[in-house]
């Protein structure tokens, strides 16, 4: 009975999405919605005036969507119809503002709302900014072109580099992976493209950040990031939405390519509102000596499957997935990450942790492939979870394949929760409850938090805050 | 009850339906220790949860009073911030809580700030590594997370460093010699009795008379079977240290 009250008053705090409120109506200067088909495609295809080729990927990827199966594992996806979906959405904004003032108050002030030029000021050296399906706002710093680094809005990628992207363009995740690859490959909208040279390392991160503004609508950006040999690049993605009646629904690509000796860290903060179904396709190779770190900080949105994943392809080379996942309320994440270890002396280290609470579902689900050759391969899969009441779960599928006897994988998975003995020792302490389980949730969270830039943790300590007591400095 | 800064009026606890303390009284003073002692099971942590307002124990008789105000309706929180301060006989462990994280947390509750993650205080850390070093513990502590794989003795030292953080106007120590060695006792009894030198309001709740060696309390309670069986000053703590409870129980021999 003391459980339930607690989760009574943490219940009614205030949801993250409420920092965004309610959808502000925002005109659309062109809106491509229903039945897929051949001349849907082709028309997202002629707007962007792409070249040919990626016509043509786009119409095989639509094939394959209608080949493949859907998967029948999926929960709480019911709701999802394609066919009443607005596919593709273009503010009506014009071409991509560079500074904050060009854009129309109604939407800039989401951004706001959320820090955003606040941090890009602080922290970036590069901010690419997508409402709806098309970039609103983009930004790089000055070096970065000196130094040779490219980041750009997908669609101008393509058309002044095509060689490059087509070079990586579903080279990583190939539409053919599943059903819903193949549908965002086909009606990709949005995004960015970067490419570091060989040997540049730019420490400050570069962002991208995500808002879908209205119910009905689907959202398809692909991020393409090459990082060319000995080079280092840190890059966000950030996401929300406002409430609105209804749901929306996400179905981004990530592809991350290490080339020999560089490293790529990739940090997400999801924060998608209540009424977003999120699948995200993240993918990285890692040739040799190579690194790839993501952090996916899985926050909001109703449900959300996204695994990222590594494909170790050279000697040596490494990658680590930190996923974070917090399930309050009635909805579900189901995610984890997948590591390919497919050349000698490759490393992994995925470490998942998991909060529980109000009746949510967390999902861990994860893959270590070995195959014969991996020679002293070696994976470790930390699982923790913290399930905070009798309605909440969280469920473990840590899957391996491990055919390499040099290889070593191993395994750990804690399930806890916050017991009545430490709640009531730090409520002696002054706390009441919402802070002492604030305080406990951020310690379980623990070293995770480092993994992130300062201004990120703060953001996602600012939520967790808000999700679980209000530990001030909430605006 | 004169200068009694907590009174207990003739209270009766229930713990799962089942009565533990069955009519108590007893006055807690400013720059006083209060030794409370008994055999095991005699009620003595149910007095000291019931004070603290511990969920599930429940007064159902007689009142409890802080500065002559009733404190039964308060949350545990409230009359911690009251100045009601329990050092945990065996305090739980809170993974990923380091010490330095939640005495600033603590620190900036009691000063009435409302994030509790920011440093109000700018000395905070220097406090926190003189607190650790008056307890016996090293400044290292201070990045360790709170009970996790803490000893008896250091867990019972972390206790009185939040203690004297805190800075309350009551003390109720449950146990605080259990699990240390003698220089330990000796260390803990001199912080007693600076506390009370301080003029705090001290109960000190106790199996084991060794403790009194070190620190001599002003009065003593003998609590058996969740009645009072005895009171009286020193001499009393001294005799059941040669005696143990078999006055009160007919065996149970204490002072080992």
């Amino acid at each position: 009975m003391h459980a339930e009250r607690r989760i009574e008053e943490i219940l009614p705090a205030r949801m993250p999405e409420e920092i965004l409120g309610y959808a502000t109506p925002i005109k659309a200067e062109l809106e491509i919605r229903g039945r897929l088909s051949r001349s849907l495609v082709e028309e997202i295809s002629r707007i962007k005036k792409e070249p040919d080729w990626m016509r043509r990927l786009r119409l095989r990827a639509l094939e394959l969507f209608e080949k493949l199966p859907a998967p029948k594992w999926l929960m709480g996806v019911e709701e999802l119809d394609l066919d009443e979906l607005a596919h593709y959405v273009k503010p009506d904004v014009g071409e991509p503002a560079s500074s904050w003032e060009e854009l129309p108050r109604e939407i800039r002030e989401y951004y706001e709302k959320l820090g955003i030029p606040e941090i890009e000021a602080r922290l970036l050296a590069g901010l690419n900014v997508q409402f709806e399906s098309e970039t609103i706002y983009h930004k790089t710093k000055e070096y970065l072109e000196r130094k040779g680094v490219i980041m750009l809005p997908m669609e101008e990628a393509v058309r002044r580099y095509p060689d490059l992207v087509k070079r990586y363009f579903t080279r990583v995740f190939p539409a053919s992976d599943h059903k819903f690859a193949a549908l965002h490959v086909a009606l990709w909208s949005g995004g960015v493209f970067v490419y570091v040279p060989p040997g540049v390392k730019i420490y400050e991160p570069l962002e991208a950040f995500f808002l879908i503004g209205r119910a009905l609508e689907a959202q398809f950006e692909h991020t393409l990031i090459v990082a060319d040999e000995g080079s280092y690049i840190h890059f966000i993605e950030g996401c929300s939405a406002p409430m609105y009646k209804g749901y929306s629904f996400h179905d981004g690509m990530v592809e991350l390519y290490a080339h020999k000796g560089a490293t790529i860290k990739f940090t997400t903060i999801q924060n998608w509102s209540r009424n977003v179904i999120n699948f995200n396709n993240k993918r990285g190779i890692a040739e040799e000596g190579a690194r790839i770190d993501w952090v996916e900080g899985s926050l909001g949105s109703k449900v959300t499957y996204v695994y990222p994943s590594t494909i170790l392809k050279g000697r040596g080379a490494q990658s680590t997935s930190a996923v974070i996942q917090l399930a309050k309320g009635p909805y579900i994440k189901d995610t984890g990450s997948k590591m390919y270890h497919l050349a000698p002396e490759t490393r992994s280290r995925i470490i998942n942790k998991s909060i529980s609470v109000g009746g949510g579902i967390n999902i861990y689900r994860g893959l270590i492939r070995i195959p014969r050759g991996a020679l002293n391969a070696r994976a470790h899969v930390e699982c923790q979870s913290l399930i905070l009441d009798d309605k909440s779960y969280a469920y473990t599928y840590p899957h391996n394949q491990v055919e390499e006897p040099t290889a070593t994988v191993t395994h750990e998975a804690v399930a806890g929760k916050i017991g009545e003995d430490q709640l009531f020792y730090l409520r002696q302490r002054g706390l009441n409850e919402n802070e002492a389980t604030s305080l406990m949730v951020m310690g379980f969270l623990g070293e995770i938090l480092e993994e992130l830039p300062f201004e990120y943790a703060t953001v996602l300590k600012r939520v967790i805050e808000v999700e679980f007591a209000r530990l001030g400095g909430v605006g | 009850m004169p200068n009694a800064i907590l009174e207990l009026r003739n209270i009766h606890v229930e713990v799962e339906g089942k009565r533990i303390i069955k009519g108590v009284s007893l006055g807690l003073r400013r720059g006083s220790i209060h030794a409370i002692m008994g055999p095991n099971g005699s009620g003595k942590s149910t007095l000291a949860y019931a004070i603290a307002g511990r969920p599930g124990y429940n007064v159902v008789e007689g009142d409890i009073l802080l500065e002559g105000k009733s404190i039964l309706g308060m949350e545990p929180e409230e009359r911690a911030l009251a100045g009601i301060f329990l050092a945990f006989q065996d305090p739980p462990p809170l993974p990923g809580v380091k010490f330095s994280v939640l005495a600033v947390a603590l620190s900036n509750k009691k000063a009435g700030l409302e994030d509790l993650s920011r440093p109000g205080d700018p000395k905070i850390y220097k406090k926190i590594a003189s607190i650790l070093e008056a307890v016996g513990l090293s400044p290292a502590y201070a990045s360790r997370e709170l009970h996790v794989g803490f000893s008896g003795g250091e867990k019972k030292r972390a206790e009185i460093a939040q203690l004297l953080l805190l800075d309350p106007k009551v003390v109720i120590l449950d146990e605080p010699d259990s699990g240390l060695d003698v220089d330990g006792v000796r260390q803990v009894a001199s912080i007693i009795s600076r506390l009370r030198d301080e003029g705090k309001a001290v109960m000190l709740i106790t199996h084991y008379a060794r403790i009194f060696q070190f620190v001599e309390p002003d009065e003593v309670t003998v609590l058996v079977d969740g009645r009072v069986a005895d009171r009286g000053g020193p001499e009393l703590a001294h005799r059941i240290e040669a005696e143990g409870y078999s006055r009160y129980t007919g065996n149970n021999r204490a002072g080992r």
